[in-house]
């Protein structure tokens, strides 16, 4: 199943990322995981959130510009060269992955990575295919 | 109804559009006879006026034909402020009915005045106007250009009423609520400044409302320079057909020159207001057709008659016929200002350009501003671009290339290398009036 990540655009200006947060809350929208990419004067904030149609609503009213893009939960062993083989596998099935992420867990948990795929629906079948466990939203969010 | 008192052009005129359609021969005949009236009038009644044609040996007497104006000196700017607040008026006050003034960015204001019969002339005018965009008696307008001493509410307000449509006369700003007075009260046309009004469509977006939907169909757009474009995206978003009008307070304010229906070029309401084009550097006159600046004298004004004010407005005159059988001369759109020409290493730019070169990354205009700073003693063009929905990625590749293509576009456009910046929605400043997209902070960065 594929995850419906939100994004947004954020300046590099001291309090933006704060107050992008903080409509997030005031909105009771509890954020399960995040990455900042940013470069010299802006960054993009991802995140994954309990509902994300909920968080864009909440950032396009604080006056963010808010999307939601489709991604994959992939489940990587929590040992030595875990990430490696699930590259391998994106590798062989000739999958182009935009950015990655690691989706936080608490320890004694599966480790989780949030991929972006160019293309999301084929990379779902061919991990799928290729025996990656692919984690649903529900079973990721739940707690 | 309307008395044109000033109406002199004969008999058997229609009060709305007789002027409209002289003959040339008589309108060059009318024009030639309130020229030598108002020479007249400025000579014997304000000093500054007498002083600089006595010291050119010219008297009243020397206009004998239109050609004569161009012997005359030019009024600036500059002698608004000199003479602020009453120097120019050429009535006593006991004849002034009212006063205008502009906001006065820097150092004083101008203040501009108007008789009773001013007052009527200006009316027609703004009628002219209102009837040249199809507004008649029955529509439902609302003037959101600002009300109280800018002469934008006012002047359109006066039009309306002579022409016999309803008014709403909301004035500027308060943008939720000329969304809402656009749906409730129906409204069949809007006057507003074209920044203003392409805010407003986004804001109704914003509260789901598209003004597609609603009866609007007619804009009536003046006070500031705009784009071709942007009249493509306010006719498109708003599905309205959307007029220019031209105008500025030392000659009356808005209602010195109009589009008619074939929307090519603004009708001069050249027996009221003679238009010149001259070369803004030399001041020589330009014939028809060649571009330049501008000048601009009242033929009928009383209370402050003005004899070729420099407008600093370019654009050209067209003498061919137009499609509507106006025999007024147009005037070609103002995209620029010579006072909006910025100079960036020696190269001659207009916040125009920067529009366009938007447009073509776009599609549409974002919002924008333009900062000059001078940075290691060098003068560097900022352009600072809120990111819209449409161009939102994810993806940090995706928005460092739509800032490359953009710098790229600008660069194609004018030569320069200006950094750009992204900006968020609704981070940069707006002006409910006049849109500012320049901001020179060269003098507080050495
Ligand atoms: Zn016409």
């Amino acid at each position: 199943m594929k995850i419906s990540q939100l994004s947004t655009f954020i300046e590099n200006r001291s309090g933006r990322l704060r107050a992008a947060c903080e409509a997030l809350a005031a909105s009771g929208i509890n954020i399960h995981t995040l990455c900042l990419a940013d470069s010299r004067d802006f960054g993009i904030l991802r995140l994954i959130v309990a509902d994300p149609l909920a968080g864009k609503a909440a950032l396009e009213a604080a006056g963010y510009v808010a999307q939601l893009t489709d991604v994959l939960a992939v489940e990587v062993a929590d040992s030595a060269g875990g990430l490696a083989r699930v590259l391998a596998t994106t590798d062989e099935a000739g999958l182009d992955i935009e950015y990655m992420y690691a989706f936080s867990t608490a320890p004694g948990q599966q480790a989780v990575v949030i991929i972006r795929f160019s293309d999301p629906d084929r990379a779902l079948a061919e991990l799928q295919r290729r025996g990656l466990n692919v984690v649903e939203p529900v079973k990721l969010l739940q707690g | 109804m309307l008395r044109e008192n000033w109406n002199d052009a004969g008999p058997g005129f229609h009060p709305v559009s007789s002027s409209d359609y002289l003959p040339a021969a008589q309108l060059r005949d009318l024009q030639l006879r309130r020229l030598k009236s108002i020479v007249g009038r400025a000579y014997a009644h304000v000093p500054l006026f007498r002083e600089r044609m006595d010291a050119r040996g010219l008297t009243p007497a020397s206009i004998e034909s239109l050609a004569d104006l161009g012997r005359l000196p030019f009024t600036v700017k500059a002698d608004l402020r000199d003479t602020y607040p009453f120097g120019l008026f050429a009535s006593p006050m006991s004849e002034i009915v009212r006063l205008h003034a502009s906001s006065g960015t820097t150092g004083k204001p101008i203040v501009v005045a108007y008789t009773a019969e001013d007052i009527q002339v200006w009316s027609s005018v703004m009628l002219r106007t209102f009837a040249a965009a199809g507004i008649s008696r029955g529509d439902i307008v609302q003037n959101a250009f600002g009300y109280g001493l800018f002469t934008g509410g006012l002047g359109a307000h006066y039009g309306l009423e002579a022409i016999g449509a309803t008014v709403v006369p909301v004035s500027g700003g308060n943008t939720d609520r000329q969304v809402m007075l656009l749906r409730d009260f129906r409204v069949n046309a809007i006057c507003a400044t074209p920044s203003y009004f392409l805010h407003l469509i986004e804001r109704a977006a914003e509260l789901g409302i598209d003004l597609r939907d609603l009866p609007l169909r007619a804009g009536v757009f003046g006070a500031e320079p705009w784009t071709p474009e942007m009249r493509q995206r306010i006719e498109a978003d708003a599905g309205i057909k959307a007029f220019d009008i031209y105008g500025l307070s030392e000659i009356i304010g808005p209602g010195v020159a109009s589009e008619c229906s074939a929307q090519s070029g603004l009708h001069v309401f050249e027996d009221h207001f003679y238009p010149e084009i001259i070369d803004p550097e030399t001041g020589a006159v330009l014939p028809d057709g060649e571009e330049g600046e501008l000048v601009l004298t009242t033929l009928s004004k009383r209370a402050m008659p003005m004899i070729r004010y420099r407008t600093r407005d370019i654009t050209r005159l067209v003498a061919e016929p137009c499609a509507c059988g106006r025999t007024l001369r147009r005037m070609e759109r103002v995209g620029r200002r010579s006072d909006d020409m910025m100079i960036i290493h020696g190269i001659n730019v207009f916040p125009s350009q920067i529009e366009a070169a938007l447009l073509a990354v776009e599609g549409a205009l974002p919002h924008y501003r333009i900062v000059l700073r001078r940075e290691h003693g060098l003068d560097q063009m900022h352009v600072e671009i809120e990111v819209s929905p449409e161009f939102f990625s994810d993806r940090i590749g995706a928005m460092e290339e739509l800032r490359r293509r953009i710098a790229h576009s600008i660069h194609n456009v004018t030569g320069l290398n200006v950094a750009v910046r992204l900006a968020e929605p609704h981070s940069l400043p707006r002006s409910e009036g006049k849109a500012k997209r320049v901001w020179d902070e060269r003098q507080d960065s050495q």
